[in-house]
């Protein structure tokens, strides 16, 4: 049966059923790290230097030294990152298990709201309403919170500061505690430069999405892109962090396994066929 | 009166750019202490302390009494003119290139009869003349007669202006001008008639007070520029290299900490990337360049100006990684003014102390406001200076180092 299901996924693949849709930014020395006062610890920027370049120091090959945090670019976030995570067990990248880098996606698209409000929060009602429409979200599924903020390629534009602070869509406390408590979520996904929202210092408690998803285990992953190429639910995604010993969160290339449009389509047939008759069995009832 | 200087025509491109050639360089060991002096804005000469003969050119021994306890002991430089030559032929590749030439004969006020060069507004001889000691092209201390009073334009002078790297109708780039002294230094240098002034700014979503204002002035640029990024480096001196003029390195990152004051390297290390690399990538990037330039015309590549600290010279514990970097900086400029040496462009190494800004507000004052860190950076500019201690602490430190190096270690390390 798995064979069957492995095999088909790589025919699917090969045929173009199953898209692989790139949810990273490039790591570049221009893509803008996060920022937080001066005389605290800050996160490395992107770097790179070349090691050669088919020259003196190397005449047949090319290649470069980068650094950077773990937490620069497209990242992912381990448990252990937030205080309140620190003593979960299996809390690293180094020790979570392997079978959490693999899991179905809901993706909640808020790019209307966040257009509008860059402060967007995303609420429970919001939440629910999507359930109305796509159904409950599966436990053990990524959260991806599409506010096309991946779109504002200008680093002023994306970093979004004024003399407040910074100025990016988030989840709300109420929200994050309902993901985590009643429907399980695998962790929260964003477009932004955290997971939180810009304002979310001046949230009860500061920065709600991380203290709740790392504190329960859970996972963040933030600077996504793409995520409008995203369906509502279907989507799988796969984001392995680097296996770094003690590590807090890595950069990392995320990839979703998207139903191609065509499939999608058929699917959807299908799916109004289904809720055609549910309905009809409600009616019948009443 | 010197005629003001006009806008360099622009560059005929069919011709060959001129390649550098220095006045003559060789010095004994003993002259040497006229470059020192001269490199600090100063003429100094020899003063004999049995005889007090002050005496010139420098030599061993008093050419009065043969004493060897001779002493370095500022002069103010002023005499008077004795007789004036125009040369019009020389065999220095240098002068040939610049000829003619005006020479004058000085009997100063101190004693001694010198030879130098002959500001333009310098009238017929018999007439007073101050001399002043600059750093030449190959790096020596050379002898500038110039007038008692100030004249206009002077600094226009075709002669002086081989001897100073003044801003006038050049390009410069200010590696930063986010921070206080860069911002005040992009206004110093517009003011002073540069032609254009690149503006570099790291991290763009971060906007100091202040800087938005810089970029209404017409001669500024705004340009990329964090100098941790080496790429970012390279692609702006592919941009602009071939035409900066002047390069004011103004990147500085001050956190104030000595070793235990707080755990980990990361807060060194961001001191030692910008500090000290950021130097090193700077210098790889835009030095080749401005050596190939260093004749290229009346507004040719002159100078290059590195804000370093007065804690370069004796680490400062309560700022102690920052001294180190600051210090690794100095070592690096030292190599860079030698290897810029053949090209006749002159590093200025600037050594403020603390400067007023928010790292160092928890010292007590004195503190130096950035914009005279600026206004005495474009004083060496214009005059001829390579070592420049802005403010009464700077001053002071190195008045205290030049005296004995190891009793100000002991003093600094008294402060808390």
């Amino acid at each position: 049966m798995s064979n069957a299901v492995l095999s088909q996924l790589v025919t699917d693949l090969a045929a173009g059923r199953i898209h692989v849709v790139d949810l990273t930014q490039t790591l570049s020395p221009d893509f803008p790290q996060i920022v937080l006062p001066p005389e605290m610890g800050q996160a490395w920027p992107f770097r790179i230097e070349e090691t050669s370049r088919y020259d003196a120091r190397g005449p047949g090959w090319y290649w470069n030294n980068f650094s950077c945090s773990e937490h620069t670019g497209t990242h992912f976030d381990a448990p252990i990152h937030w205080i309140s995570g620190r003593h979960l067990p299996d809390n690293s990248t180094d020790t979570i298990p392997a079978r959490s880098f693999i899991a179905p996606a809901c993706v909640i698209d808020c790019s209307r709201e966040a257009a509008t409000d860059a402060d967007f929060l995303l609420t429970v009602a919001f939440l629910r309403q999507w359930e109305r429409r796509h159904g409950r979200i599966p436990a053990g599924s990524w959260i991806l919170m599409r506010t096309d903020w991946s779109k504002r390629t200008d680093p002023v534009a994306y970093q979004n500061l004024d003399e407040t602070g910074q100025h990016t869509p988030g989840p709300g406390t109420e929200a994050v505690k309902f993901l985590v408590d009643e429907r399980q979520v695998l962790g929260f996904g964003s477009e932004a430069i955290g997971t939180d929202a810009g304002q979310a210092f001046h949230l009860k408690p500061p920065y709600p999405c991380h203290y709740y998803m790392h504190g329960s285990g859970r996972f963040g992953l933030q600077c996504l892109t793409n995520l409008d190429l995203l369906p509502p639910t279907g989507a799988v995604v796969i984001a392995a962090p680097l296996k770094i010993k003690d590590g807090s969160g890595s950069p990392l290339r995320v990839l979703a396994l998207v139903p191609s449009p065509d499939t999608i389509a058929q699917a959807n047939e299908r799916g109004k066929k289904k809720s055609t008759r549910k309905r009809n069995v409600v009616r019948k009832k009443r | 009166m010197t005629r003001p200087l006009t806008r360099p025509p622009r560059k005929n491109p069919i011709l060959r750019t001129r390649v550098p050639n220095l006045p003559p360089g060789s010095r004994s060991r003993v002259t040497l202490g006229l470059t020192a002096a001269a490199a600090r804005g100063r003429l100094e000469l020899q003063t004999c302390r049995d005889c007090g003969t002050v005496q010139y050119p420098p030599r061993e021994a008093c050419r009065v009494c043969l004493s060897q306890r001779l002493e370095w002991k500022v002069q103010n430089g002023t005499g008077e003119l004795l007789s004036e030559t125009t040369l019009h032929h020389s065999n220095e590749l240098f002068y040939r290139e610049r000829l003619p030439w005006r020479l004058g004969m000085v009997r100063l006020d101190c004693g001694p009869v010198v030879v130098a060069h002959l500001h333009g507004d310098c009238v017929r001889p018999p007439s007073r003349v101050c001399i002043h000691a600059n750093i030449d092209r190959a790096g020596q201390a050379a002898l500038v007669a110039m007038p008692e009073k100030d004249t206009p334009n002077m600094a226009d002078d075709r002669q002086l202006r081989e001897m100073t790297c003044d801003p006038k109708f050049r390009k410069v780039l200010i590696t930063d001008a986010k921070s206080p002294v860069g911002q005040s230094l992009v206004e110093a240098i517009v003011k002073a008639g540069a032609d254009l002034v690149w503006a570099g700014y790291a991290e763009p979503w971060k906007k100091p007070p202040g800087f938005e204002r810089l970029s209404s002035l017409p001669q500024v640029s705004l340009v990329p520029l964090d100098l941790t990024d080496s790429r970012a480096v390279k692609n702006l001196a592919g941009e602009i290299g071939g035409r900066v003029d002047i390069l004011i390195n103004t990147a500085d990152h001050h956190r104030n900490y000595g070793i235990n004051a707080r755990e980990g390297i990361e807060v060194a290390r961001a001191e030692m990337d910008i500090n000290y690399f950021g130097l090193l990538r700077l210098a790889q990037e835009f030095a080749p360049a401005m050596r190939a330039r260093g004749a290229d015309g009346q507004s040719s590549a002159v100078a290059w100006v590195n804000l370093l600290s007065i804690f370069a010279l004796s680490n400062f514990p309560p700022h102690g990684t920052y001294s180190a970097s600051k210090a690794a900086a100095l070592s690096l400029a030292q190599c860079l003014r030698a290897e810029f040496a053949p090209a006749g462009v002159r590093v200025i190494n600037v050594f403020p102390g603390p400067i007023d800004d928010e790292w160092n507000q928890a010292l007590p004052p004195p503190q130096i406001a950035p914009s005279r860190v600026a206004a005495e950076i474009l004083e060496a500019l214009r005059g001829g200076a390579e070592d420049v201690f802005p403010g009464d602490v700077a001053e002071d430190w190195m008045a205290r180092w030049r005296d004995n190096p190891k009793v100000l270690e002991r003093e600094l390390a008294a402060m808390r």
